[in-house]
């Protein structure tokens, strides 16, 4: 009987002949915290009487969350991190380097890896073909000292998608479509694993903001082949040597098979304050908005700047929307400004914040008003999540976000583009 | 034998209802934090839980967030169980680390208020205010191994290694 991609993961990196179903400790290849998680990581750790890392150089402590700090109490959690990070040998990403989750992809994942991070959005490295999985503090904790977990293999679901995008069209309604088909928990504790030939086609940009999002189903990974793409891809990352195709087995087993054809998607949002609350960009016509937010680790990359930019391009956005950019890393930052994307977002009115995750948790740069409504690339618009449970989060792909900037009320990216 | 009082809650309550990120700059002042603790689905939640009570919630308790600062808020609350229809993937690894239960049982026949006693041997829940007794499923092996040394990381002070 053939294996899931999760299988084969798992298989190979606790050494058994893994299915769904079976408990395994595997191999941690890579672990990782945050700026918010880190410091209880950390202590955790310390307490735990593991005393040295497994592997200091694939241990990363990232700061992106409150970067730069908004207050005292979080810059002493900032100083722990680098006190740790100097004690142990770990590496440090520092204030304005970038997301977690960007950062890891670019730098670290490989796929066929098992990559654990105290962070639920870890997931995206599944995009490249890692088993990349959110936990929390102690089992980082017990990654970074041990070198290993444990783990549930998960069953796979099959998302099969065929047939090309309409204009305006892309990955991350792809994601929003099948969070709302299935629901919040429609995928608890699964490995969604995506086919057809969409994803085929579809660049590396898109398969982590789908991979970036599984957690939203409820998934443990959400997994993508390695092919010819993710090879290209680390080839360009100057990561060549990290390339091992990745594939299922044909005769794989899944618990369900969905199928979507990408042509009959439209622009999907998620309406307060759950994801899988979604409708179409289109029935939303008329919802007003005070701030648009493009950035974070589901679409901050440079194909998302670039598609913000080409639709701003010359024009402005309505009178009393915030248009917020944050660009996922420092590398992409430099692209942009490259591709000379920054100069035309600031001149059609953006404000461009620091590489990091931005407004995202309402931490910092652009907590939302009572009764205010954001839309949103992020992840998550759960009540509160962006600082004020008296605000309204939407979410969609930049697209549309930046066709809603310029009409100040959600609109349908097709009307503009 | 746990004994308490039934907190309701619905469906969906998220680790951002738990404790908001908006907080995060108290996550190194634990005290402080806890007294957030469900702010967001019930903003009198702290001054109303006692030692010993339960937390009961609908389905997908827990989703969102990895922070294990959710679960450690509702353990230094008092709470002793959470009760839910179903509840999220690392929110029940955390929570279970922690050495707090989580226990999976129709939560529609409890109410607000409703006097409990659970039985984590036994597996059951008595509501002794309506007299229905209930079953809740099995916690898996592994985890239960770690629950009952008190969480993942006394666990791993005791055995300096994990094994399943």
């Amino acid at each position: 009987m053939g294996k899931t991609l999760a299988e084969k993961i798992l298989s190979e990196k606790s050494g058994t002949d893994a299915k769904a179903g079976d408990i395994v400790i595997a191999k941690v290849d890579l672990a990782f915290v945050q700026d918010t998680t880190g410091p209880l990581t950390v202590r955790q750790f310390q307490s735990s009487g593991m005393g040295k890392l497994a592997n200091a150089q694939r241990t990363v402590l990232f700061i992106d969350h409150a970067a730069p700090s908004p207050n005292a109490n979080l810059s002493n959690d900032h100083i722990l991190l680098r006190d740790f990070s100097r004690q142990s040998g770990c590496i440090l990403s520092e204030v304005g380097d970038g997301i977690c989750h960007q950062i890891v992809q670019e730098a670290y994942a490989r796929p066929g890896d098992v990559v654990v991070g105290a962070d639920s959005h870890t997931v995206t490295a599944g995009g490249l073909g890692a088993f990349a999985t959110g936990m929390g503090s102690s089992d980082v904790a017990v990654a970074m000292g041990l070198g290993k977990n444990w783990f549930r293999v998960p069953e796979s679901f099959k998302i099969e998608v065929n047939g090309d995008f309409q204009k305006g069209v892309g990955a991350k309604d792809l994601i929003l479509h099948l969070i709302g088909m299935i629901g919040a928990d429609g995928a608890t504790y699964k490995s969604l694993e995506f086919h057809g030939n969409t994803i085929k086609k579809m660049g590396m940009s898109g398969r982590f903001t789908i991979a970036n999002m599984a957690v939203e189903a409820g998934a443990k990974v959400g997994l993508f082949a390695a092919d010819a793409t993710t090879k290209k891809f680390l080839e360009t990352e100057g990561r060549g040597k990290d390339f091992k195709a990745m594939e299922a087995d044909a005769d794989a087993v899944y618990k369900k098979t969905i199928k979507i054809d990408a042509a009959k998607l439209e622009p999907t949002v998620s309406k307060p304050h759950t994801v899988d609350n979604t409708a179409l960009a289109k029935e939303l016509k008329g919802t007003k908005i005070q701030q648009v937010v493009i950035g974070t680790c589901t679409n901050g990359r440079l194909e998302d700047i670039a598609v913000a930019a080409a639709i701003l391009k010359g024009k402005k956005p309505a009178k009393n929307v915030r248009l917020i950019i944050a660009p996922a890393s420092r590398r992409v930052m430099i692209e942009a400004l490259d591709k000379g994307y920054i100069k035309t977002l600031v001149e059609a009115g953006a404000i461009i914040l620091p590489p990091g995750c931005g407004p995202c948790m309402g931490l910092h740069q652009g907590t939302l008003g009572d009764g205010e409504a954001c839309l949103s690339t992020a992840n998550r618009n759960f009540q509160g999540r962006m600082g004020n449970p008296k605000s309204f989060i939407y979410l969609s792909s930049p697209a549309t976000a930046a066709s809603s900037a310029l009409k100040g009320e959600i609109t349908d990216p097709r009307e503009v583009m | 034998m746990l004994k308490g009082k039934a907190h309701k809650f619905g469906d969906s309550i998220s680790t951002d209802h738990i404790i908001p990120g908006r907080y995060a700059h108290l996550r190194s002042n634990l005290p402080e934090l806890a007294k957030h603790v469900l702010e967001d689905a019930d903003v009198n939640f702290a001054k109303k839980v006692k030692a010993g009570d339960f937390i009961v919630g609908g389905n997908n308790f827990g989703l969102g967030s990895s922070r294990e600062h959710a679960p450690l808020v509702i353990k230094m609350a008092g709470v002793s169980a959470i009760l839910a229809k179903s509840v999220a993937r690392i929110f029940f690894r955390n929570a279970i680390n922690l050495g707090l239960p989580v226990l999976i049982c129709d939560t529609d026949k409890i109410n607000n208020g409703d006097e409990l006693e659970i039985d984590l041997t036994a597996g059951t829940v008595k509501d002794k205010t309506n007299g229905k007794t209930l079953t809740f499923g099995k916690i898996p092996e592994v985890m239960l191994k770690i629950l009952n040394e008190g969480g993942l990381i006394e666990y791993v002070k005791k055995h300096g290694d994990i094994k399943v």
